[in-house]
């Protein structure tokens, strides 16, 4: 996933107008992902959750998030990132989106960043487990590629099956 | 000037919505034979209340109806007027018009006006010929002394004979009423006119002290005249006298006692907690002994006409308190004006005790200082908060007593002991708020009398209502929601269930059907019934409508599930469609708005003797009596009302269809058994029913056996819903949150009998799990 090189074009995609500002990063295996800070409602560790009959195995099961039932979601397991491990390190960020509840399940979280526009550059296309229309764009921050997730596009995705789909 | 008042529509359209259906239960409590005074003041209050409301926020057409009620209403409170069904019936339409009113300024729907107008005068003539009804005597002659100490000796003997007077002959038809108005300005005075003349004609002549006297001729009561002149002014500035018609004196009365009043009452100490009102009609006998003294008027009118400080008030006073004599003469003048030379005589020289008098008047037309606030209008959200917050804390309260009870007794019974007065508080506390969604039947019942009334004499039959257990309690989210179905449900008893009184009689029954509305906790549940002894389902009737409405029947079905037929759209088998019911709508709403509920309607009936619709529900929506199950790490939640049984099955009453198919036989009947753990895909190491545990489920009337690994307790859970952040489950209604803090979810029994029967166990393939998805394995994975 060496591609960051031949994205340092200065033409900036118009949806990169508006995707500058502050982002969560957070690691995924080897990988740096941010998303947009003011969809993050807290972050905490990882607890027992409540598993789900029938639902795919990123959907790890539902938590009490004080009286809320809030469904937790392994992104690790969802793109085949890295060892699946629970330990004391592993990080939950409770995101709101719209309203909607949900955790994710992330290798760590690292920093909160500002970034600017012409920090931002387009995601060329590619062939990943994550469909390109859920990234924002790359960003390079000290030599290394952030990846910008638009997390509420991507949670609310039919692929996630967090929601109730029109299809089912 | 420019207040918005709509800002304040709101708070108007619930308390008058509130008061019409205080008047409505009242009216219909009344005993026509001896109506309680405190209830016809509660009504009294109730239309005035609206009165006043209406008319600050302008909307004068529920200002006038209730005008019109509150002077009927008053009349009979202060027992001049007899009570009579007449009066109820009146009463019960004024307030349906006003509803009707006040859904048309809140909601913009539409008013029947010519209805309106029609309430109107029914309620116009019944004060009229309030009128003519005879006037308790005892109450003029009583309250005489009282009122007026000084002329008193001399005024209570003409009073009973003037009270007999009026009561043998008013003529009816139109009156002419001469209103003298105090000095007001032209456009008050043109105002005045333009109100007037909604009654009849008016003329108008100045006097030469600038004071304006119209001249009325309408068939309107005095009363009324006061009313539309108080919005411009105040009525006790106003004389108003009658002439012209068939009889002067006998009308005289009324406008005599009110003017009157300040004479009567400015020697005496304020009026107390009477309505000023009252003491007006009090006086009536004072009034009247003036009656006699008619050649007096003209004179006294000429001098002692302003209203303002006259040189001659004192001398007017000399005239006006010099009752005695007036009452000795006898002439063919106007009565009215002698009282008036008393009112302005009392108006110039005693000001101030009439000062007070008005103001006492102004307070007591107010209801009674007594009507507490007994509740408050808290927004439905704040209270889930509120019970949401408890039921977290009842969470926590029960994780700290788990730590606690680790440690060591001895060494912390401090602690220990203080524990267990949290959980004890912590669980009234959890009771109380949950009481506050709780609202006694009594809620829905109490609007059924009228109805059923109405219904009845509209379909000439007679029904008796009787309502039981009105004070059970149900959550108020399933009060507002049952209101529709049980109306329904009462509607078609009385159209279809009850029968004539003549076919009645024909059957050997009394004439009188019976409707009884029942409310009652069973169980888990709160159980409402609506009985009628009427005609019964007729089996057949319904069998054969079913067979040509398509439907698939058969000879052989029971009679439960014939009665559920009815349920089904479109289905009537009423030979007649009445504008009440029989379009053969509404009964499939019904049960889809039950089901929906969590609530079960069941029939029974026996021909000739009666039908009874039992609608079985749930006490709230938001918590649940559940058993729980373990399965696995995991725990389930059972509904605990559509458990039948739990039992350990032995290895002889499980039995195999082909091998594979499992059931299970209790007492003669075999049941299939739904493995949880194969059904949710979940790893348990029981796997031998033998083993573990069955549960005996019941929902739409089929029952299977739940295979779980054990019980672990029966306990009442908070529903959460698993929609709101994330999506439906199949097989799961819901989650709650456990002692500790974990999540369990919450079981769909009926949906799960549904999956345990497309799951085919015969062949023992599942149609239903998605083999992609691993099993649930370790609990916690971490």
């Amino acid at each position: 996933m060496n591609m960051n090189t031949e994205a340092t074009t200065n033409s900036a995609s118009a949806n990169l107008k508006n995707a500058a500002g502050e982002y969560l990063t957070f690691v995924l295996g080897t990988e740096q992902y941010g998303l947009e800070i003011l969809k993050v409602q807290e972050i905490r560790g990882y607890d027992a959750v409540t598993q789900i009959a029938n639902t795919p195995d990123f959907i790890k099961g539902v938590v009490n998030l004080r009286g809320k039932i809030v469904p937790i979601v392994d992104l690790r397991i969802k793109f085949n990132l890295g060892k699946v491990e629970y330990d004391e390190f592993t990080v939950v960020i409770i995101l709101n989106l719209s309203g909607r509840v949900v955790g994710i399940v992330v290798d760590g979280v690292s920093d909160v960043m500002a970034l600017k526009e012409e920090q931002l550059r387009d995601v060329p296309s590619l062939v990943t487990s994550i469909d390109t229309k859920y990234i924002v764009g790359l960003a390079t921050v000290e030599d290394q590629m952030l990846i910008l997730v638009d997390i509420e596009k991507l949670m609310s995705s039919q692929e996630m099956e967090l929601m109730d789909a029109a299809v089912h | 000037m420019t207040v918005d008042m709509s800002q304040f529509y709101e708070v108007f359209f619930d308390e008058a919505d509130e008061l019409l259906a205080e008047a409505e239960r009242l009216l219909l409590g009344i005993d026509i034979e001896q109506p309680d005074t405190e209830d016809l003041n509660a009504i009294f209050r109730a239309a005035h209340s609206i009165k006043g409301g209406a008319a600050t926020f302008g909307f004068m057409d529920m200002a006038e109806i209730t005008h019109v009620l509150e002077n009927l209403l008053d009349k009979i409170r202060k027992g001049e007027m007899k009570l009579t069904g007449e009066h109820v019936d009146a009463f019960l339409a004024a307030k349906d018009v006003l509803k009707m009113e006040l859904d048309g300024h809140r909601h913009a729907s539409v008013v029947d006006q010519d209805q309106v107008g029609d309430v109107k005068m029914m309620l116009k003539s019944l004060s009229e010929a309030g009128d003519v009804a005879p006037v308790p005597k005892a109450a003029p002659v009583a309250e005489a002394p009282v009122a007026v100490p000084a002329p008193a000796p001399v005024a209570e003997s003409p009073a009973p004979v003037a009270a007999e007077d009026i009561a043998i002959d008013i003529p009816p038809g139109h009156q002419v009423f001469n209103v003298a108005l105090p000095e007001i300005t032209d456009k008050d005075l043109s105002n005045i006119k333009d109100e007037l003349a909604l009654l009849g004609e008016v003329s108008s002549t100045q006097q030469a002290d600038k004071r304006h006297v119209l001249t009325l001729v309408t068939d309107s009561s005095q009363d009324d005249i006061i009313s539309i002149c108080s919005f411009i002014l105040d009525p006790d500035d106003l004389v108003i006298t009658v002439g012209g018609a068939p009889k002067t004196e006998t009308p005289a009365a009324e406008p005599v006692a009110a003017a009157a009043t300040p004479v009567a009452s400015a020697p005496v100490e304020e009026p107390t907690s009477d309505d000023g009102k009252v003491k007006v009609h009090e006086e009536v006998g004072y009034g009247l002994f003036a009656e006699d003294g008619k050649e007096n008027e003209e004179e006294g009118y000429g001098f002692f006409a302003p209203f303002n400080p006259h040189p001659d008030a004192v001398q007017t006073q000399l005239i006006g308190d010099d009752t005695a004599l007036t009452a000795e003469n006898s002439g063919a003048q106007s009565t009215t004006q002698v009282v008036e030379d008393k009112q302005t005589a009392v108006e110039a020289t005693t000001a101030a005790p009439v000062e007070k008098r008005t103001q006492a008047r102004r307070e007591s037309d107010k209801p009674p200082a007594n009507t507490e606030t007994t509740s408050i209008r808290v927004g439905i959200e704040k209270v889930d908060q509120l019970i949401n917050l408890v039921g977290e804390l009842v969470i926590t309260q029960a994780m700290i007593e788990q730590r606690v009870n680790a440690l060591d007794p001895v060494q912390n019974e401090a602690l220990i002991n203080s524990v267990g007065q949290l959980t004890r508080n912590t669980r009234d506390l959890q009771e109380s708020v949950m009481s506050i969604r709780m609202m006694p039947m009594d809620f829905v019942f109490s609007r059924f009398p009228r109805m059923v009334r109405d219904l009845a004499s509209k379909l000439n039959k007679k029904v008796e209502f009787v309502t039981i257990g009105a004070t059970t309690e149900l959550d108020k989210g399933l009060i507002e929601r049952i209101v529709d179905p049980l109306t329904h449900l009462v509607r078609n008893s009385v159209d279809h269930g009850i029968e004539t009184p003549e076919k009645r009689k024909a059957a050997g029954k009394s004439e009188v059907g019976t409707l009884t509305l029942s409310a009652a906790h069973k169980g888990g549940s709160i159980v409402i019934e609506v009985t009628d002894d009427g005609a019964g389902l007729n089996r057949e009737r319904i069998l054969a409508k079913a067979q040509s409405n398509g439907l698939a029947v058969s000879e052989n079905m029971s009679d439960g599930e014939v009665y559920s037929l009815i349920f089904a759209p479109g289905f009537s088998t009423a030979e007649v469609v009445t504008d009440v019911s029989g379009r053969g709508v509404g009964m499939d709403v019904v049960k889809r708005n039950i089901t929906a509920m969590g609530g079960v309607v069941e029939i029974r009936s026996a021909l000739g003797y009666g039908t009874t619709i039992s609608i079985a529900l749930p006490l709230t929506l938001a918590i649940l009596d559940g058993m729980s199950v373990s399965l696995g790490h995991s725990l389930y939640v059972v509904p605990l009302n559509l458990i039948v049984e739990t039992l350990q099955p032995r290895a002889e009453d499980i039995k195999t269809v082909t091998g594979e198919g499992y059931m299970v036989h209790v007492r003669g009947e075999y049941l299939p058994i739904i493995a949880l753990h194969r059904l949710f895909n979940h790893h348990t190491d029981i796997t031998d029913p033998t083993k573990g545990v069955l549960v005996l489920i019941e929902a739409d009337g089929k029952k299977s056996a739940l295979f779980v690994d054990r019980l672990v307790g029966q306990q009442q859970v908070v529903i959460k819903s698993l929609e709101t952040n994330f999506k439906k489950i199949p097989g799961v209604s819901g989650a709650t949150i456990m002692g500790d803090g974990s999540v369990a979810l919450i079981l769909d029994v009926p949906a799960i009998i549904q999956m345990g029967q497309t799951t085919n166990y015969i062949t023992g393939a599942s149609t239903f799990s998605q083999p992609s998805y691993p099993a649930i394995s370790n609990p916690a994975n971490a």
